[in-house]
């Protein structure tokens, strides 16, 4: 039989706000372990929580860019469980009324367009962290109180690809509007996904397993693949699947395993939270953000093919972070040739990023020397075989191009005199191949180019060695 | 008249002349405190060296001719559910024993920086949960008309305090009527202010929607007095009220001319003969003196008091849920967590807490959450419009404060029903947020019987005036417990 695969996500984000949702405290990540802390986020008797502008203000433009319709006023709810990492016994969260419901986003999968339903986007407060020393476990409250935006997709996912997919078209919007610094790794991006498998064509929801713990792009797709296959076996040997399972990621073993099951499943006994008032949302508010939001990548995969005609691939992989796509124009603005540029920047910038493992911002080229680079380029100063070994230069010490050229000697050889000698001697060498030339062999021809280049150390003009050559021969 | 009989505005007009030291003052009460505290047991923590000295402070400060504030030297004791920074804070409770509070309530910071001077933390029912102050953790505390019956609650140790003259002022929290209930078992005067008009930072949650902490005095002039220091907006409490205090004392003139007073049917009804006597006296005095009394029917008077219960319960389960034996207060270990949670909150909890956090987790369970608790918070709408109703006619309503008068001590684990009853005349105005005020107004079996005044929204100021013309109509301040001085 045939399976549907039907996949919805939900993904925790991290905001980048200095302070914590509900408290003055700051945020920042890796600090001695209790020490980003004050009575309110120890939830100490007597304090009081006050809400953080930012992370409204955050949560709207996330919402916004991810057109969803904002509720008029939303409330803050308390979800109670006791749990070491929670100091309240309740994180402060949102369920009847959230910040925002109703969006989509697109991916694009083999350059066709799906759009996956956002159910709602709601803030919360994170919780602490346990640590397991030994015998104990010791708990670090510096996370407790950071504000959280939780984004619930729709179970409109049918494919691990399109989950990844999902998944990296939301980092890069957040990206875009700056509210998380997105690193799965440091947890300020998580997903938990919720995953069933029905006959194709069914109508009715097949039984879901939610798995937890996938840390980045690469486990949730791997994850996802795996659970899908094991699903379907069960399916196909006419098996059932565990009822409300939760499952982790086995990042070594590639596995999924079981966490807990959903039966002993906790009553949150969600009710508003009486300490905040309800939140109502100035319409002028949302204008105004509305108004501010950046352009935001799909926007600008469209212009980029629209004013510098680059094919949709390039546009794609050139906006799909916002500091590449902002390194893009910046060199365009100094070399304006879009297609040559973009051609540079896909493949040995891009290369070499990874290579050292920087961000677009961060690479020691910056767009003017990556502009300069291409001019020497463009006035035969250097050819192209020296281009991609200046680039590495580039990046192995930061200097720009027309140091490493002089420095190094590695100007192009486009004296015609200083040529033909070296042309003259190479035809000398090698008698035979240019007696199968001139038999109609036009290899050879290649041959005797790569002879002079090696003579020159790659420096020799290629066109003007190609004419030198033709005419001798 | 002894120092310990004098009201604050009298003490400050006397150090004010410099008749007498602020440091005379306060050893004044501390020796009143020696003399009867054994009987009354309304403290929990005295504090004499840091009075002493902060009274030292306030005298040396006026003689240098600096303004030491405008509650500068006059004694002041705190319900032990205000947190106090560095000073143990028990609420009452095994649980918080031992716990010194990194914080400091602002209504206490406000009243240190207006010179007040803090005497010590005062006894009440567990976290605020009961009327009667039998469920504190550590000992009753007893009605110093009576020591055989008990001072009200939650705030009992606050009332009975002032009523024996321990001390001139004290602070307590009113969620149901914790505040008014006590104050008119004693014999004294206490205010509920305006749901927000006080902040809330510090002050230990029991009912979050319905806290608020409120003044106990001798009379009237008194609690207007620390209203005036304690109100106002704070940004640690976002539901505190962007409005600021006014001169509440100095505009308190003897007049009620005109003023139209509500009188709510069913409650007078439902007040036992000697209470509705001696309210019914009060008002025909306050008729007397120019206001407009009329009947007025407020008929959710049976559903507001198990609304109360509802939403009481169930906030309270909620804000007690940090109470885990983790980050402070008590921890009985166990094998695992779970086991210290169980441990820590069996052992660190009393029954009645207990039964107010099962019940309110009942209430917000999945199932019972509709039926209970959104059915509470229904009839609190409906609360709400008969109050909204009753302003269109009148400006004051005026009630019996409690039932009856203060009831005698029992010794059972669950207190009879009747206690829980106590607080169903100052329920409707905590549900509404409504600033309300307890005024000694006559007797009844030789106790004092309290009148209830509630005001519309922050009309605090027209709510005192009453209370002021009226107490000095019925010239019952001055009357005084009698304790035997051991």
């Amino acid at each position: 039989m045939e399976y549907e695969v039907v996949i919805g996500l939900e993904v925790h984000v991290e905001l980048k706000t200095e302070s914590k949702a509900f408290c003055s405290c700051p945020t920042t990540f890796g600090s001695e372990p209790n020490t980003n802390v004050c009575p309110g986020c120890l939830g100490l008797p007597g304090t009081l929580p006050a809400i953080n502008q930012k992370m409204v203000e955050y949560g709207l433009k996330t919402a916004l860019a991810l057109n969803c319709t904002i509720n008029p006023y939303c409330l803050f709810e308390r979800k109670h469980y006791f749990y070491p990492d929670l100091p309240k016994g309740y994180q402060i969260s949102q369920q009847t009324l959230p910040l925002a419901v109703n969006g989509y986003l697109s991916v694009y999968i083999e350059g066709r367009e799906k759009k996956i339903g956002i159910n709602r986007v709601h803030m919360e407060e994170d919780a602490g962290k346990l640590l397991h020393v030994g015998e104990y476990t010791l708990v670090d409250c510096n996370r407790a109180g950071v504000p959280l935006l939780e984004i619930v997709s729709e179970p409109h996912i049918n494919s691990s690809q399109e989950a990844r997919a999902y998944m990296e078209k939301l980092r890069t919007i957040l990206l875009y509007l700056g509210v998380s610094d997105c690193k799965m790794e440091e947890g300020s991006l998580r997903c938990d996904v919720n995953i069933s498998l029905r006959p194709k064509g069914s109508e009715a929801s097949g039984t879901r397993i939610e798995i937890k713990n996938l840390n980045s792009f690469r486990s949730l797709q791997k994850a996802l693949e795996y659970e899908i296959e094991r699903q379907r076996a069960i399916l196909e040997r006419g098996g059932a699947i565990e009822e409300r399972a939760t499952m982790a990621w086995d990042e070594e073993r590639e596995i999924t395993y079981p966490m807990r099951t959903k039966e002993e499943s906790l009553d949150y006994r969600y009710f508003p939270d009486p300490d905040l008032l309800p939140l109502v949302i100035d319409p002028q508010w949302i204008e105004e953000i509305k108004r501010e939001l950046p352009e935001l990548p799909d926007a600008r995969c469209q212009r980029f093919q629209e004013q510098y005609g680059l094919p949709p691939y390039d546009a794609g992989v050139l906006t799909s972070s916002k500091e590449l796509a902002d390194y893009y124009e910046g060199v365009v603005s100094l070399y304006p040739e879009p297609k040559t540029v973009s051609n540079w920047i896909m493949s040995e910038f891009l290369r070499l990023l990874n290579a050292y493992n920087l961000e677009p911002h961060e690479a020691p080229v910056s767009p003017q020397k990556m502009a300069d680079l291409l001019h020497l380029l463009k006035k035969e100063i250097i050819s192209t075989k020296i281009a991609k070994q200046v680039i590495e230069e580039m990046f192995a010490t930061g200097k720009g191009p027309e140091d490493i050229v002089r420095e190094k000697g590695w100007v192009q050889i486009s004296d015609v005199e200083a040529l033909e000698a070296i042309v003259e001697e190479v035809l000398a060498a090698h008698p035979k191949v240019v007696e199968d030339y001139r038999k109609g062999k036009e290899k050879a021809l290649a041959f005797l180019v790569g002879q002079v280049m090696k003579a020159t150390q790659g420096k020799a003009n290629p066109n003007l060695v190609n004419r030198l050559l033709k005419e001798k021969l | 008249m002894e120092i310990y009989q004098l009201t604050a505005h009298e003490l400050k007009a006397l150090m004010e002349r410099g008749e007498v030291r602020a440091v005379e003052v306060v050893q004044a009460f501390f020796k009143r405190i020696e003399q009867v505290e054994d009987k009354v047991k309304a403290f929990i923590t005295l504090t004499p060296e840091q009075a002493l000295e902060q009274a030292r402070a306030v005298d040396e400060t006026r003689r240098e001719g600096r303004d030491p504030g405008c509650l500068a030297g006059i004694p002041i004791a705190l319900k032990d559910n205000l947190c106090t920074e560095g000073l143990t804070t028990t609420c009452g409770s095994r649980i918080l024993a031992h716990w010194q509070p990194p914080l400091e309530a602002t209504a206490v910071s406000r009243l240190r920086k207006a010179g007040a001077v803090i005497l010590g933390k005062l006894n009440l029912d567990e976290f605020a949960m009961g009327t009667t102050t039998q469920t504190s953790a550590f000992y009753p505390t007893r009605n110093p008309w009576d020591l055989g019956r008990v001072p009200g609650g939650s705030s009992g140790g606050p009332a009975a305090a002032v009523a024996a003259g321990e001390t001139p002022l004290a602070l307590g929290s009113d969620t149901g009527g914790s505040v008014r209930q006590p104050a008119a078992f004693c014999g004294i005067v206490g205010l509920r202010p305006t749901y927000g008009r006080v902040s809330r930072w510090g002050l230990v949650a029991l009912a979050s929607s319905m806290d608020q902490i409120g003044p106990l005095a001798r009379d009237v002039t008194d609690c207007a007095l620390v209203l005036e220091v304690i109100a106002g907006r704070d940004p640690l409490d976002p539901t505190s009220l962007p409005i600021d205090p006014e001169p509440y004392s100095k505009a308190l003139v003897p007049q009620v001319q005109g003023i139209k007073v509500g009188i709510p049917r069913e409650y007078l009804e439902r007040a036992e003969p000697g209470v509705k006597e001696g309210v019914a006296q009060a008002l025909k005095r306050l008729e007397e003196l120019g206001a407009r009394c009329e009947e007025i029917s407020l008929p959710h008077l049976e559903p507001a008091l198990v609304a109360y219960h509802i939403i009481a319960a169930a906030e309270a389960s909620s804000n007690l849920a940090r109470f885990d034996g983790l980050n402070f207060g008590l921890r009985v270990s166990g094998r695992d967590v779970e086991e210290m949670y169980c441990n820590t909150r069996g052992q660190g909890l009393g029954p009645e807490v207990k039964k107010r956090l099962i019940l309110g987790t009942y209430f917000l369970s999945k199932g019972r959450y509709q039926d209970y608790y959104l059915k509470a918070v229904k009839i609190r709408t409906l609360i709400l419009q008969d109050f909204r109703k009753a302003w269109e006619r009148f400006d004051l309503l005026a009630t019996p404060t409690t039932p009856t008068v203060a009831l005698p001590f029992r010794e059972e684990t669950f207190p009879p029903l009747e206690n829980y009853h106590s607080d169903i005349f100052t329920i409707p105005p905590s549900l509404a947020g409504l600033p309300a005020l307890s005024l000694p107004c006559g007797w009844s079996q030789g106790l004092p019987v309290g009148l209830q005044l509630i005001g519309k929204p922050l009309q605090e100021p027209l709510l005192l005036q009453v209370a002021y013309t009226l107490e000095q109509a019925i010239e019952f301040r001055r009357a005084r417990p009698i304790l035997e001085v051991s």
